[in-house]
């Protein structure tokens, strides 16, 4: 078959791999009918999360159809079922599992002493996603292997476009758990750092809660013009001073609800923690630019809630620890509980809620893949959510 | 600006343009000069004509060599390519100060300085070419200001999942709960009236 392959920073490309085989009576094999580039996978793109390795394929937010079942999956699964494989490989019965705390699996994770190690303690199994989650093959390919296929996938119905369901994979959970971290009041300013995919749903998510105000914060273009049509009141970072500007529009007393859909490789114009940042990450004496992070805890108003689905792979530094402590500040993360959610999302899509297919700019053969993480990255063409078609190839 | 300098330096098929494939190329270079840097010195040293200039030769060997590692392991080698440039300008000074007429090997000077043009081009357009492609665009190059995921405008979706229970895990703690006496108070969740829970 054909999947998106990782060769080294920056390098990817569109390889022939084996076909996957059922290797456990809980499997599944997937015939991939679209897959997406995610901005985690950007992450893995740029080697800034470590544990990946040359030959590993890509992908985590995937939907298709089963054509293969182990028999210990068959109770739970049809051939030619419908269905959405979150990124979080789950096994349904641990005690994380019970209480949906479901990216936090305690079994799903075959290189857990690798995550251990790196993390005190390890969280679930994720696809395409280095070797610290368990360094499963990803869905960026025709194929996939899903391991503990009972528990780790949603079913979804016929007759609904595939655009409308795949980001129940990911990224549509993703931007609701973040707003429901925020626990929104009615008479709640909830800002949102980043407008890429994630930050459009989390707005989204935090309008139908009913947020008093949303402020979205980036810098490119299309993707405020995008907050703004969601219904957010947007600050561009490269011109404003986002502290001022969200302080002004809160008389001063900042927004109650923080939101950092960023993660890592946050940008910053010009200020010195941003210097500070790029030169020990130039060195290599830290991994994460914390930039958005430090802005949040700083802005934020006492007894505020700061929620962070952006992700961070490492080490950061000059966190203000004192101000978010003084504060009282309330911090919320963690990747996505995905299966948490994904039932009402489904049934909110059905009825006409919300559509998520509107951050849709790009659709594409898999074997375009390569190319268009890089439009992607760098922001080119209007580019805000990219969904590959593995059957859709040039022949 | 649009995505346009770069698209001329893309790999059809791949997610590393040519301003990619040619930094790497520097990197390994870098190596490979500096290590005959550090290891013949003397012979370098002779085949210019200058006396004594062993240590300035290992030094920059030292500078090459950790130049090239950088570009290889760096999530981003814009900036090292960027001090090879810098690197570049110190070597032709250098070089061209041996280029005096009582110099025996002044034929084998002009021919370092010629390779070291070269290498300066090959550097900033590599340079040039990583910061372009990199630079966001500015002016937004489509339209998305009618897409949204609601059926209806914002205004009117505003509050339309209310019917949400938030998780007992996923609330404000009960005594960091902003108090509003103006607002309607989510059931269930009021403050009493000395501000603690009913
Ligand atoms: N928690 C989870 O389970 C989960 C799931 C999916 C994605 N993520 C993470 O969410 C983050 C966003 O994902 P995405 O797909 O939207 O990626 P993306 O790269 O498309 O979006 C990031 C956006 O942040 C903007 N940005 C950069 N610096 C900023 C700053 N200082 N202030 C404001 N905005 C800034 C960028 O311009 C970009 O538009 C990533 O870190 C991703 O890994 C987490
Ligand atoms: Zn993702
Ligand atoms: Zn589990």
């Amino acid at each position: 078959m054909k999947a998106l392959v990782w060769h080294g920073t920056g390098d990817i490309r569109c390889d022939s791999a084996p076909d996957p085989k059922i290797e456990d009576a809980r499997d599944a094999i997937i015939k991939v009918t679209s897959c997406a580039i995610c901005g985690s996978d950007l992450h893995l793109f740029d080697h800034f999360i470590p544990g990946m390795e040359s030959g590993d394929i890509m992908g985590h937010e995937t939907m298709g159809e089963v054509v293969e079942v182990g028999a210990g999956s068959r109770a739970a699964l049809k051939i030619g079922q419908r269905v959405i494989i979150p990124f979080t490989i789950i096994c349904g019965q641990c005690e994380q599992c019970k209480r949906g705390n479901f990216s936090v699996c305690e079994t799903t994770n075959r290189k857990k002493k690798l995550a251990d190690v790196a993390f005190g303690h390890s969280g679930a199994g994720l696809f395409g996603y280095t070797h610290l989650t368990g360094g499963y093959s990803g869905g960026q390919a025709e194929y996939l292997r899903v391991p503990f296929a009972d528990a780790t996938h949603i079913k979804v119905p016929e007759g609904i476009e595939d655009e409308k369901l795949l980001f129940l994979s990911d990224i549509f959970p993703t931007g609701w758990q973040a707003a429901v971290q925020c626990d929104i009041q009615p008479t709640d300013t909830v800002a949102i750092w980043g407008c890429g995919p994630v930050g459009q749903m989390a707005i989204c998510s935090a309008i139908l809660m009913g947020a008093k105000r949303v402020f979205a914060i980036d810098r490119v273009p299309e993707r405020l013009a995008m907050a703004k049509a969601g219904g957010a009141e947007t600050i561009d970072f490269a011109e404003v001073n986002v502290v001022e500007a969200l302080n002004e529009a809160t008389k001063g007393k900042g927004p109650e609800k923080c939101t950092d859909a960023v993660g890592l490789e946050a940008h910053a114009t010009s200020s010195i923690d941003a210097i500070y940042d790029r030169a020990k990450q130039a060195m290599m004496l830290e991994s994460d630019r914390a930039h958005v992070l430090r802005e949040m805890i700083y802005v934020c108003r006492p007894a505020g809630v700061l929620s962070v689905p952006g992700v961070y792979g490492g080490l950061i530094d000059k966190v203000p620890f004192g101000a978010l402590m003084n504060k009282g500040l309330t911090i919320r993360t963690g990747q996505t509980h995905v299966n948490r959610w994904s039932d009402d999302l489904l049934r909110r899509i059905e009825e006409g809620q919300i559509d998520p297919s509107f951050v849709i700019t790009h659709t594409v053969g898999l074997d375009q893949g390569p190319e268009m993480y890089k439009t992607f990255r760098d922001k080119q063409d209007g580019c805000i959510k990219v969904v590959l078609k593995p059957g859709e190839m040039a022949a | 600006m649009s995505g346009a300098p770069t698209k001329s330096a893309a790999i059809a098929g791949r997610s590393y343009s040519k301003h990619d494939a040619l930094a790497r190329g520097l990197g390994y270079f870098s190596i490979g000069l500096g290590l005959a840097e550090l290891v013949a010195p003397r012979l370098l040293s002779r085949a210019t004509g200058v006396k004594d200039s062993e240590h300035i030769i290992r030094a920059f060997g030292v500078r090459e060599v950790a130049t090239g590692l950088a570009i290889l392991a760096s999530h981003d080698p814009t900036p090292w390519i960027w001090g090879r440039v810098g690197g570049d300008l110190i070597d032709i000074a250098t070089a061209a100060s041996a280029l005096d007429g009582k110099n025996p090997k002044r034929e084998n000077v002009a021919l370092t300085l010629l390779a070291l043009a070269a290498t300066t081009a090959a550097d900033i357009a590599c340079a040039i070419g990583l910061t372009a492609q990199k630079q966001i665009a500015t002016d937004a190059v489509a339209d998305y200001s009618k897409r949204s995921g609601f059926p209806r405008a914002p205004r009117f979706m505003r509050g339309a999942a209310r019917d949400l229970e938030v998780p007992t895990d996923m609330r404000i703690p009960e005594l960091l709960r902003p108090y509003d006496e103006g607002t309607p108070k989510p059931k269930g969740r009021a403050l009493g009236a000395k501000g603690l829970r009913p």
